[in-house]
């Protein structure tokens, strides 16, 4: 449809991106990265987190612009300086994050930018009628009348796709588009995407799951750190060698030794349920001394949720957590609220380093102290020299590396920031960690220093609880693995018997 | 899975979410019945006129603030620029009688080059707005002389010498809230801090603008005759019955407004920038441009407001609209037009101006003491965000 007959600068290929650099402060997020997408064809971009594929896919819709390199589209070089360009040259994208005007209705969320005018006015009909017609071409059930965010995330995810396609775009892109859908919608999208791939249109296709990738893709382009690694076609490819591209290296050698001993169960947690929407429902779990429990799941399985009502962030409505010391004592603990948590040595890391995390501006003596502060009140006062002790100790035991104590936190890498945080929930001296995706965004050889971090901890006889969504990272480190699915616990794994597969099927349970 | 409990919860849960949706309405409703009771005289056609047209002015300008709020920001200079906008249109507005007017020449002026000038700009205007719809120059000679002979029709017959200062009032209030909106979508500046800085410019200006007459600082006072009757004339309906022109404007404002609010493109786009700018972004939507034409319209509604506010007061000093942003920004917050941005509705400002300048008066009508009146408004407004933020916490 989109093929050019007899153009010179015409090729095979409808998007050509090469030798792309970028660097933000601090890293080089793209280093020579390509990718060459043929017409009417489904190309899938594999990567580990921070691999660089959603950079990739930014600098090509506009969103960032690439420092060295170059875009061609038919052929033609393009360089976008805004969405607008990539938009209105055929390129429309589907974005990780869902980008969507919760308090507006479907039909003003997909028509937003180009809005249908009569006269110098919005003509409603004509947006109403159009929106059913994409949705009639579709399969979509939806009134283009209802209110965003009001629908479910599903729901929602299918009208970010369905406004994708009424772009009418040459090129497509699907930043992991089935995180939040259930079995029978991701088929629904499939079929979708064999349709519009017949019509010529040319499909960029990110996703962490191996079987869909195999399943949907003609080709494979596998990334790592920031640099393009192979693209193969899907047919020739098997799970083991994608991981492999994907990894670089030797599996056995990413995880340090397990030395922990798992020994008396210190903390059970009974059919804890929260009391808002989106919550944990009826989790039961246990957690012994020295031991790692990995928490596993699909994105929306509510893990996060589960930690943070543990914690007491989130309210909870049911069920009961409860500490159990050394001499075998029972303690039912409320936590009401995390200082409450805190104060019954409890320690979450969170999610989101960047946002709910650290302070970015301030040093890192006040990142490695300031849960702790009041430890250092010293006749009304803080004890500056209690206070750099500390921190050294910090930097010492996690082995942070940085110039100063004074240096401030946004100047350090993302596993250093890490670390102090990890070093400062220590001070606090905890029995239990909460870790929420502890080593997200963080390069592999740190990852390697967290992993040692976390199994030295338990060696200590601390219990940790680790949600991750890199399953090889959890079947790596972890001595028992719960998977999560929907909210509910659907099953717990001995590290002896889990596989990735097992972890899946349990994960898709009550879906 | 759910057990009839829940159910029972999200009934009361349901319940309780229309309450609050609604809860302005209802406790400022109980207020009002309150006045009602103590007074109830309160309640007259006369009273609920003279309570309209005292919205007027400062209705216009609350519409005018209400679209910043939707973008998440806040407009603190719009009192100010209200004053540099009357001081403007009054200081040309003076009654040709008066001894010590501003501008003693301003009638043998104004037909000579003013005239000229404005007709030829009219008529450049209109040919570019032509051209670029139709992409051809072939009407420019019909559109410039058209406007030319209609401008100097209305110069001639001395009616324009009232309406060129409203022109003039629009132009600065432009001027200013453009200089805000440049802040805003080119520096990225808060609305709060650009707009605290903008107020003390427009104070200034006004300051040494009306100390440059040559008596020195004195109220801009005696006001045209003619044009007094044009902002506080009415339409009589019967015996005791006037509906003033100010409820008329006022009217005619907000009806534009909501026009642009929901029938065009760009009042989409400001609540899809207000709700979601990364959305707006990558959706192709032209953020600075969007975000200046808002801020236009804004400062055409506060030169509106100041020439009608410099007729209804009649003397136009240094503190003239001293605080009236307040009044505007309180009556979008009732109104409901949140400071989270994405959320409003035009008729909601006009309810919420309305519904304050209620309690101003009843509080005045039940001869409440000046300075409680005060404290009354302040906890009013601090219920009223209280209030509407309660609706966009997420329960955790």
């Amino acid at each position: 449809m989109f093929k050019k007959e007899s153009d010179e600068l015409s090729s095979e290929f409808v998007l050509e991106m090469i030798e792309i650099d970028k660097t933000f402060p601090g890293v080089k997020a793209l280093d020579h990265a390509q990718l060459k997408l043929r017409y009417g064809s489904v190309h899938a971009l594999m990567g580990e987190n921070g691999a660089g594929k959603s950079t990739l896919m930014k600098c090509l819709f506009g969103i960032y612009r690439e420092d060295a390199g170059e875009i061609r589209i038919e052929g033609k070089k393009v360089f976008f300086e805004n969405p607008e360009q990539a938009l209105k040259n055929g390129v429309a994208m589907v974005h990780q994050e869902l980008n969507q005007v919760l308090q507006r209705n479907i039909m003003e969320n997909i028509w937003l930018g180009r809005f249908p005018e009569k006269n110098g006015f919005i003509d409603n009909r004509k947006m109403y009628d159009d929106t059913m017609d994409v949705f009639k071409s579709l399969e979509i059930n939806a009134d283009p009348r209802n209110i965003i965010g009001k629908l479910s995330v599903a729901e929602r995810q299918m009208v970010e796709i369905a406004k994708a396609v009424s772009y009418n775009a040459k090129i497509l892109v699907l930043d992991e588009p089935t995180s939040s859908l259930a079995e029978q919608e991701v088929e629904h999208l499939f079929r979708i995407i064999k349709k519009l791939r017949d019509e010529g249109v040319g499909i960029i296709y990110i996703s962490h799951k191996m079987e869909e990738i195999l399943r949907i893709s003609d080709e494979v382009t596998i990334m790592r750190d920031g640099q393009w690694i192979a693209t193969e076609k899907a047919e020739d490819l098997t799970i083991q060698e994608i991981v492999k591209l994907m990894v670089g290296r030797d599996l056995t050698n990413r995880y340090p030794p397990k030395t922990n001993v798992p020994g008396e169960t210190m903390l059970e947690v009974k059919n804890l349920s929260g009391r808002y929407m989106p919550t944990c429902q009826d989790v039961s779990f246990d957690l012994h001394r020295g031991e790692i429990l990995g928490i596993a799941g699909l994105v929306g399985s509510r893990r996060t949720e589960l930690l943070e009502t543990i914690f007491g962030i989130r309210t909870r409505e049911s069920g009961e957590v409860i500490l159990r010391n050394e001499a075998g004592e029972l303690h039912p603990v409320k936590n009401k609220s995390s200082r409450d948590a805190i104060s019954n040595g409890f320690a979450m890391i969170t999610e989101e380093r960047r946002a709910t995390g650290i302070f970015a501006g301030m040093s890192v003596t006040f990142n490695a102290i300031i849960a702790n502060i009041i430890g250092y009140v010293k006749r009304g006062f803080l004890s500056t020299k209690r206070i750099a002790g500390d921190t050294q100790w910090v930097i010492d035991t996690m082995r942070v590396k940085t110039p100063s104590h004074k240096t401030p936190m946004r100047s350090l890498s993302g596993g250093n920031q890490q670390k102090v945080i990890i070093g400062r929930w220590l001070l606090a001296k905890p029995e239990i960690l909460l870790l929420d995706e502890p080593t997200r965004g963080i390069d592999v050889g740190s990852k390697y220093e967290i992993y040692q971090l976390i199994i030295s901890l338990a060696n200590e006889g601390k219990g940790v609880v680790m949600v991750s969504s890199e399953m090889p990272e959890l079947l790596g480190i972890c001595d028992r693995i719960a998977v999560m699915s929907n909210g509910r616990l659907a099953g717990i794994l001995d590290r002896s018997e889990a596989t990735q597969e097992e972890i899946l099927t349990l994960a898709a349970k009550y879906i | 899975m759910e057990s009839s409990i829940q159910v029972k919860d999200k009934k009361w849960a349901n319940l309780a979410d229309t309450l609050l949706n609604y809860a302005l309405y209802i406790i400022l409703g109980i207020m009002i019945l309150v006045v009602i009771i103590i007074e109830p005289s309160f309640v007259s056609p006369k009273n609920l006129i003279k309570i309209l047209s005292q919205a007027s002015t400062r209705g216009i300008l609350a519409l005018g603030v209400a679209g910043l709020i939707v973008f998440a920001g806040t407009d603190l200079s719009a009192g100010r620029i209200l004053g540099a906008c009357a001081a403007v249109s009054a200081s040309m507005l003076q009654s040709v009688t008066y001894a010590s007017r501003m501008y003693p020449q301003i009638q043998e002026i104004m037909p000579k080059w003013v005239p000229f000038i404005i007709a030829l700009a009219a008529g450049l205007i209109g040919t570019i707005l032509v051209y670029r719809k139709t992409g051809s120059f072939q009407f420019w000679i019909p559109l410039v002389t058209t406007i030319a002979t209609g401008l100097y029709y209305l110069f001639s017959s001395g009616t324009m010498t009232i309406w060129l200062p409203l022109l003039f009032s629009i132009i600065v209030g432009v001027a200013f809230s453009l200089l805000n909106g440049f802040g805003v979508a080119k520096l990225h500046l808060h609305a709060f801090i650009i707009s605290l800085g903008s107020q003390l410019i427009a104070y200034g200006a006004t300051c040494i603008y009306i100390d440059s007459q040559k008596g020195g600082a004195q109220p801009l006072a005696s006001l045209d005759s003619q044009f007094i009757k044009l902002v506080n004339g009415s339409i009589p309906i019967n015996d005791s019955l006037n509906i003033p022109y100010l409820v008329i404007y006022f009217a005619l404002c907000s009806v534009v407004m909501y026009i642009i609010w929901n029938k065009t493109t760009l009042g989409k786009n400001m609540f899809a920038i207000g709700g979601n700018p990364e959305a707006a972004e990558v959706s192709g939507v032209n953020i600075v441009k969007t975000i200046m034409q808002v801020y236009l319209i804004s400062g055409v509604l506060y030169g509106i407001a100041a020439y009608l506010e410099a007729g209804r007061i009649q003397s136009v000093t240094t503190n003239t609209g001293l605080n009236y942003e307040l009044d505007a920004i309180s009556g979008c917050v009732i109104g409901g037009v949140s400071f989270s941005g994405g959320v409003g509705t035009i008729p909601g400002v006009i309810i919420g101006v309305i519904i304050l300048q209620v309690i101003n008066y009843s509080l005045y009508y039940l001869n409440v003491n000046a300075y409680l009146q005060y404290i009354i408004k302040g906890l009013i407004i601090i219920l009223a965000v209280s209030i509407d933020v309660r609706k966009y916490i997420k329960k955790k």
